[in-house]
């Protein structure tokens, strides 16, 4: 079937898209609050156009909300309700993604970069003070001629 | 018959933009002069007309002509004005005529100011910037003409802009972005002309500098823009979600901010010349990729446009053609011959080429975490989502590392710093900035290892700024006179880094201090959120120009006293068929107190969403100011030419003798 | 040697040229089940029909099934029904319903319009099954063996293409194993 924009474009246009306050749960503490609130934005709803548990007003993520104050509730940890939210429906509703093989890099990839460029810098300085060191002997007016041409180089720079 | 001559005008662009791909770059090319002035007047009409087809577009939104299907998905006779105004960009087809209405005005800018520049570096520039316009010529009028009739059914009315684009945000927000997003082209331009012609020295870094930063200026203001409608729209008061079309605006404001600073050195220094031009060619290339990650489909997002794979494939094709275009014209013709210039291991130039590492990793980073998931997918290797947690943990750290680095190397100078000299300077800065940390974080509510380290980050920033602004105003005539003999370049600076200072602080200061509260409240409840005490005193209803909305009433309270009355809203629109909450905030220089209505519990009871966001204002303030500091430093004397001997001095190469301080 | 370094942001524009290309139209709100591979979940839930009737993994042992998820509430499945009706009654395929989020009344008023396909239909007006299969909308359709394992899962309206092309080479490969 042919995309036809103006079919999508009413399609987006008649889903409500604004983030909706969730319903209402009760919390013995505000630790646990937290800590509901902390989980529900890192939950991914499955069938939203990239919007965490917390901001979507689909069915299926109140579901989610609902079994994550549940499994809160019956005294699940984080790892365990998040754990048994993907066991159904996939690691694509994790934001966090997981440390392993696949991603292993990717966590790493700040600390890569960072020390690879300051290498590559210690690189650049060490080079440019080895040029220093292993200038040839010059004659002294190939010297002074030297000097004339780099003073005059430095001004147009 | 009216809407289709803006397609005409279109069309008509499109030839001029095609002329001036070809004529002058040919003129400069083989020395002819006669073609080269075909340069301007070609720029000239390409902007004439573009800016009729924009003006017969908008014409169309203001009459009702729902005739035009985009006029018809996009407007509502029943919409405001202004509204109607600001839809014309409110859709696919209609915000890439405004992105190709930029682009030809940029292009007639750089036309009009760069009378000073030697022709033949002007027609190529030129020339490039005509290609580009092909590029989004012909894919406006081959897949996503605005001006696509709906005859000869023409509907009653049409289906209404998106009630949440209906919104002052919107109506500054993709401009400012646009305007940034394709300034950048300027730079990229230049950087093109450059290898076609050889000239790659410090004379090209000066000429760059200012379209750089002014471009960067005004993405600054538009991811700004952007941050701040989400937060007062949405409302859920988030500000930035690492979503994949709010990264692709960022990633071209990092990799910019890369250039920006490494123009710096290559303009003084000679130095780093292949690089600068690699990032200026990033940095568009990357405001290409945002363009087509938001268009065509291929990563999700609540910002997407239309996902088209027709479209998608068309621009891919134009974002590939450009980029591996450049990209390989840089890898034959960029300089390798290593440069005859020596700096110690503490110059201010190795200080920057630091800054550039950290701002680079940032930029990887993020386009790594984006497009990571199309990745794994097309290595069927699983179905990955990567979101705030992952953005939150990893960038964190190299934005408090810039924020150091810079607090440092702002006292660095150029060719070599002595050591020792470096270390004692930054004694006392450091410990004004510790204390104050320390009482910053004690007066928000405690220590937590990740809000000290922002906060020292953005503390150090504004102390070593500051320190070095003492330093360097302090003059025999006085301090006031030592103020205002600084350059503007120089002040553009200051208020740029300050500007960071204040970002990082709100960034800082509201994520970890930040209080959010979703309460169970019945007219008359009150409930507390950080120091404010917060009243329901009670629901009503109210019509607007095109919803109804239940109209809440609250009163909230700091120590007894009133300090606000907040009324958010839940609008319905009854032709769009949506349902939009409408938070309210008491806005504050130092904090904000943000109430939104939830669902209806049951009879009078609510579900409340309060929250209480401290310096969540110093986000944008912030921009705001770093913003300034751009167009602050574009106004530096040096860029308005006065004698004649200055001209003939830039244009051979050679830097103006003595300026008392520059950045 | 320089020369060379400066070719690698190409290689990477190229790289990642590659992977946007390979992403445009697919659709990324299709996801692959977690459950491929595992038993369908453990349920007792009433019969559609007959509610005193109670229904559990035992109803997909024997033989391969298709699964489908429906509501009278979700426009697509109206769509695809049709498809179904062909499936059941000229290509002998079995297909058990769920009736998910449902009321019993709208099901019943639904089948009734558009006829039945199911041999049998799970209702499940809390979504708890569904829930646990890790459907997100409607119309889904898996296939199950006759152990009661996952094969796979078909998000989106069962049309010929989808059945030639997707389904039916698992489900054969379904029977084939046992």
């Amino acid at each position: 079937m042919r995309f036809s924009p103006l079919l999508l474009v009413i399609w987006l246009l008649a889903l409500p898209v604004q983030a909706e306050v969730p319903e209402f749960y009760d919390f013995s503490t505000r630790a646990e609050e937290q800590r509901y609130r902390d989980l529900i934005a890192e939950l991914r709803c499955p069938k939203c156009q990239n919007q965490n548990i917390a901001d979507s007003n689909a069915p299926i993520s109140k579901d989610m909300r609902d079994e994550v104050y549940r499994m809160m509730q019956a005294g699940a940890s984080n790892d365990e309700i998040v754990g048994a939210l993907v066991a159904r429906f996939g690691e694509f509703v994790q934001y966090k993604p997981p440390v392993d093989r696949r991603t292993i890099l990717l966590w790493a990839f700040p600390a890569i970069a960072v020390i690879g460029g300051f290498l590559i810098v210690a690189g650049v300085v060490m080079r440019s003070g080895r040029r220093e060191t292993q200038e040839p002997v010059l004659s002294p007016e190939e010297k002074a001629r030297v000097e004339q041409l780099l003073a005059d180089k430095d001004r147009s720079s | 018959m009216y809407p289709e001559l803006g397609q005409l005008a279109l069309i008509l662009a499109l030839l001029l933009a095609v002329l001036l791909s070809v004529v002058p770059l040919t003129g400069a090319l083989t020395g002819r002069d006669g073609l080269q002035a075909f340069a301007r007047p070609l720029a000239s009409g390409m902007f004439v007309f573009t800016a009729l087809a924009f003006a017969v577009l908008t014409h169309a939104f203001m009459v009702d002509d729902f005739s035009v299907t985009y006029v018809a998905n996009n407007s509502n006779s029943m919409l405001p004005w202004y509204f109607k105004f600001s839809a014309v960009w409110g859709g696919h087809e209609g915000s890439l005529l405004l992105w190709i209405l930029m682009l030809t005005g940029w292009t007639l800018a750089v036309a009009i100011f760069s009378r000073k520049l030697p022709a033949t570096m002007v027609s190529q520039v030129l020339s490039v910037m005509g290609m580009i316009c092909v590029g989004f010529f012909l894919f406006i009028i081959v897949t996503s003409n605005p001006f696509d009739r709906l005859l000869p059914n023409v509907p009653a009315d049409g289906q209404d802009l998106n009630p949440l684009l209906q919104d002052i945000g919107l109506i500054m927000h993709p401009p400012m972005l646009y305007m940034g997003y394709v300034g950048f082209s300027v730079a990229f331009a230049f950087a093109i002309a450059a290898l076609i012609n050889g000239r790659l020295d410090a004379a090209w870094a000066r000429w760059s500098r200012p379209w750089t930063t002014i471009a960067w200026s005004f993405l600054t203001i538009g991811i700004a823009l952007g941050s701040w409608w989400a937060y007062y729209e949405l409302g859920w008061g988030g500000w930035w979600f690492w979503d994949p079309v709010e990264n692709a605006s960022l990633l071209p404001w990092l990799s910019g901010t890369a250039l920006m600073h490494s123009l710096a050195v290559t303009e003084k220094r000679g130095v780093f010349k292949s690089w600068t031009v690699l990032l200026a060619i990033v940095s568009f290339a990357l405001s290409l990729l945002g363009t087509f990650l938001v268009r065509s489909g291929v990563l999700t997002s609540v910002h997407a446009f239309a996902s088209d794979p027709e479209r998608g494939s068309f621009l891919l094709m134009l974002l590939g053609i450009t980029v591996i275009g450049s990209l390989m014209l840089y890898a034959f013709r960029a300089p390798v011959v290593h440069v005859r210039s020596r700096y110690g291991s503490m110059s201010r130039e190795i200080f920057l080429l630091l800054n550039n590492v950290l701002l680079v990793s940032a930029t990887l980073l993020v386009a790594i975490g984006t497009l990571y998931p199309l990745i794994l997918d097309y290595l069927d290797a699983g179905k990955l989502s990567i979101g705030e947690p992952f953005f939150n943990t990893t960038f964190s750290p190299l934005a408090v590392a810039a924020g150091l680095l810079l607090g440092v190397g702002v006292f660095s100078r150029w060719k070599k710093t002595d050591v020792g000299f470096l270390a004692r300077k930054l004694l006392w800065p450091l410990a004004v900035s510790l204390v104050a940390s320390a009482a910053i974080m004690i007066s928000y509510g405690g220590f937590a290892p990740w809000a000290f380290l922002g906060v020292f980050a953005a503390v150090w920033v504004a102390v070593a700024t500051f320190w070095d602004l003492w330093d360097k105003s302090s003059s025999r005539q006085g301090r006031w006179y030592g103020l205002k003999r600084l350059s503007r370049s120089y002040w553009g600076m200051v208020l740029g880094h300050l500007g960071v200072a204040m970002v990082m602080a709100g960034a800082t200061v509201v994520s970890n201090y930040g209080v959010e509260r979703d309460v169970r409240m019945v007219p008359g409840d009150s409930a507390m959120v950080g120091d404010y005490e917060v009243v329901f005193v009670g629901i009503g209803e109210r019509r607007g120009p095109n919803f109804t909305a239940q109209y809440g009433s609250f009163n909230v309270f700091l120590d007894g006293k009133l300090v606000a009355d907040l009324h958010p809203e839940k609008r319905n629109y009854p032709v769009g068929m949506s349902v939009m909450t409408e938070a309210d905030i008491d806005a504050g220089l130092f904090r904000d107190v943000f109430v939104a209505i939830g669902e209806q519990i049951s009879g009078d009871a609510w579900a409340i969403r309060l929250q209480y966001k401290p310096l969540v204002r110093w986000l944008w303030l912030g921009s705001l100011v770093m913003a300034i500091g751009g167009f602050l430093a574009i106004a530096d004397k040096r860029y308005r030419i006065r004698a004649r001997a200055e001209d003939r001095s830039v244009a051979a190469g050679s830097a103006p003798a003595g300026k008392p301080v520059e950045a | 040697m320089k020369r060379l370094l400066l070719f690698l942001p190409l290689v990477f524009a190229v790289a990642i040229g590659v992977f946007l290309f390979a992403g445009i139209g697919k659709d990324p709100t299709k996801l692959e089940s977690a459950l491929i591979g595992k038993p369908v979940p453990r349920f007792e839930l009433q019969d559609l029909h007959a509610p005193e009737r109670m229904l559990d993994n035992s109803v997909f042992e024997g033989q391969v099934s298709l699964l489908n998820v429906w509501g009278e509430w979700c426009p697509a499945c109206w769509d695809e029904h049709g498809y179904l009706m062909h499936l059941a009654q000229y290509e002998g395929v079995r297909i058990v319903g769920l009736n998910y989020k449902d009321q019993r009344e709208t099901a019943f008023s639904f089948l009734r319009k558009l006829g039945d396909p199911y041999e049998t239909v799970i209702y499940d007006p809390r979504g708890s099954l569904g829930f646990d299969l890790g459907v997100y909308g409607a119309p889904e359709t898996y296939v199950i063996d006759a152990e009661g394992i996952v094969r796979y899962r078909h998000v989106g309206v069962v049309n010929e293409r989808v059945w030639r092309e997707i389904l039916l080479p698992v489900v054969n490969q379904a029977k084939g194993n046992s």
